[in-house]
């Protein structure tokens, strides 16, 4: 079973006292980059990316952090850079969001075709157009189908601890695949709150030793075929094509345990300060009769809601995802076995069914449960808009109505004027 | 929870501020969230930052819209700008003023008033009407709810250097020792 609840037994070692400090989560990403120690970063400034690439290279200029820095002259050149480093054996880093993401989508592909284990934040971002500079998760969704494992944050320590990880997971070779760690733009790359700073002889010993080209590399004592001509309807080709994608898929599936263990790992080596779930969040769920979901950084304002919903009676749960690619079929599965109507927040849109991406995805994990749920989508915290704890009542009461009442075809649009 | 809304204007300082005060606050003890608020940032035009501390880890990672304090680092923004909008009853205005309270408009809400006169001690500390570390001073004696030594070491850490280290922490003390803390007769109640 991959669900995880967050009581379990606190560890009884002696640790030293943590380091507290306070930055935002742009800051706490580049910290955790350092944490991981790569060999090599490449970057391109953009909103609301920026202050995280100008602290590493701050970290890198004051020698704090040892890692080759490359300008490069856009994110295709910079995501191109990277697999060049990782193919030559460096552990390499890189942020970007939106537009700049878009831009990179060529390579972007390539990485997890040629199971490149690079790590990238995505700062999300809302697409354009319309013109906007802020937050939304429509750039991560928008590339879901390209093979990158995507985890969301939701607070600055997850994004410090989960960067870290990130490299461990993305090196594991049961997985050999990039990693997407997501964080807000706005309310999570720029909002500041205390952390405690992991030890780094620790993470040290966490991260092992690097292995990152056994696989695929660029080595004149090592000659290959790198990326070689495959598929068509001939030959060997198709064969060849079909096995490079089954074994993304594998890398996929087993990204699932290796997520979950290292989850525990983590929380039992610097301690319960460190402790998230790894897949999905259980939030006061176990007599709730009806609950709503979240993901990312709107889900703190969401627990307050559900603490107030139930501190009045309501018998209201909240499940959070984390990891949404590869999506936790069967975590989730778990998390609702006792629902009986859900809500679904998504920061995002699903121009197809009109809805929410995260809603879409629930749907296949709704059909496995063998019983009719009602399930509304609401789409909210669009290009930067706020999600307060009193937008969380109106969900949890619209979700409640479903008890007695359809759901609507159409989402409901939280900051809309209706 | 205690929640303050700084007002300013892009290149005073008030997104900064807002980090230096969270910072202060959890060498207080405390813990505290800071967020800007997003918009068409640039110089002069008004800027918003939102900070909230707790005995308890604070979940919600929004803007503030019921505050107990709103801190304005500029004297003339109120003529633009609700400063006041959704403050709690009986709640705290400190406000950059060269103005004695009687020549200030302030609407019932407002329980408690701090005025410092930030601009002309910036510009005579400065040079310039820099008025951030001056209002945290004047934040810290309105409200009491973060210790000067706090901000002081705060500022001593950051990267302020040399010269504009002294002019910080001499804006600092100013901005303490300069202001004036008026208690309003309660005329709304909560």
């Amino acid at each position: 079973m991959n669900t995880t609840t967050l009581d379990t037994a606190p560890t009884t070692e002696k640790r030293p006292a943590p380091q507290l400090m306070l930055c935002e989560g742009n800051e706490a990403a580049a910290l955790g980059v350092a944490l991981a120690r790569p060999d090599m970063v490449a970057v391109y400034p953009i909103t609301p990316q920026t202050s995280l690439v100008e602290k590493l290279a701050k970290l890198i200029a004051d020698g704090r952090m040892d890692a080759d820095i490359v300008d490069a002259e856009g994110e295709h050149s910079v995501l191109s850079v990277l697999q060049g480093g990782a193919l030559a054996g460096a552990r390499t880093y890189t942020a970007t969001c939106g537009p700049g993401l878009a831009f990179m989508f060529e390579p972007y592909f390539r990485t997890s075709g040629m199971r490149l284990p690079l790590v990238m934040t995505i700062v999300t971002r809302d697409g354009i157009t319309p013109q906007s500079v802020w937050g939304g998760h429509q750039d991560a969704m928008t590339v879901r189908e390209a093979g990158w494992i995507q985890m969301y944050c939701e607070t600055v320590q997850e994004v410090l601890d989960t960067t870290v990880m990130a490299f461990h997971l993305a090196e594991h070779h049961d997985v050999m695949l990039p990693v997407n760690v997501c964080l807000d733009g706005n309310y999570l790359s720029y909002g500041t709150s205390r952390i405690e700073m992991p030890d780094q002889a620790e993470v040290d010993d966490f991260m092992g030793r690097k292995d990152v080209n056994w696989h695929v590399a660029l080595d004149p004592l090592r000659p290959m075929a790198v990326d070689p001509l495959t598929g068509g309807s001939g030959g060997n080709g198709p064969e060849t094509f079909v096995r490079y994608r089954r074994g993304q898929c594998a890398g996929m599936k087993n990204a699932l345990r290796v997520i979950t263990d290292m989850h525990e790992d983590w929380a039992r080596r610097f301690g319960e300060g460190h402790r998230f779930a790894p897949l999905v969040e259980e939030y006061q769920l176990d007599d709730a009769e009806y609950a709503i979901m979240t993901l990312g950084s709107m889900t703190g304002a969401a627990k307050d809601a559900v603490d107030e919903a139930r501190a009045a009676g309501e018998k209201v749960g909240l499940i959070k995802i984390k990891t949404f690619s590869p999506f936790p079929v069967e975590a989730l599965q778990h998390a609702l076995r006792g629902v009986r109507a859900l809500g679904v927040v998504d920061r995002s849109v699903n121009f197809r069914w009109n809805c929410g991406p995260m809603f879409q995805e629930t749907l296949g994990v709704l059909y496995r449960l063998g019983r009719q749920v009602p399930a509304q989508s609401f789409i909210g915290g669009l290009a930067g808009a706020d999600l307060t704890v009193t937008t969380f009542h109106r969900v949890i009461d619209e979700t409640r109505a479903l008890l007695e009442r359809a759901p609507s075809d159409e989402p409901v649009w939280l900051n809309a004027k209706d | 929870m205690y929640e303050v809304r700084i007002h300013g204007r892009g290149g005073q300082g008030a997104v900064l501020a807002a980090q230096l005060l969270a910072t202060a606050l959890v060498f207080d003890g405390k813990y505290a969230v800071s967020i800007p608020a997003f918009g068409f940032e640039r110089r002069g035009a008004p800027v918003v930052s939102f900070i909230r501390s707790s005995e308890r880890e604070i979940r919600q990672l929004t803007n503030i819209y019921a505050p107990d304090c709103i801190v304005c680092v500029d004297p003339a923004l109120a003529r633009t700008v609700n400063i006041f909008a959704g403050l709690k009853p009986g709640g705290t205005l400190v406000q950059a003023t060269s103005r004695p309270l009687a020549e200030i408009d302030v609407p019932d809400s407002v329980g408690t008033v701090g005025l410092c006169d930030a601009v002309r001690i910036a510009t005579e500390i400065f040079g310039r009407p820099i008025t951030n570390t001056l209002m945290l001073g004047a934040f810290a004696r309105s409200t009491g709810q973060v210790s000067l030594d706090a901000l002081k070491k705060v500022i001593e850490q950051s990267d302020f250097r040399d010269a504009g280290l002294r002019q910080n922490l001499d804006a600092l003390e100013r901005g303490y020792a300069e202001t004036t803390v008026h208690t309003l007769e309660r005329r709304i109640t909560a």
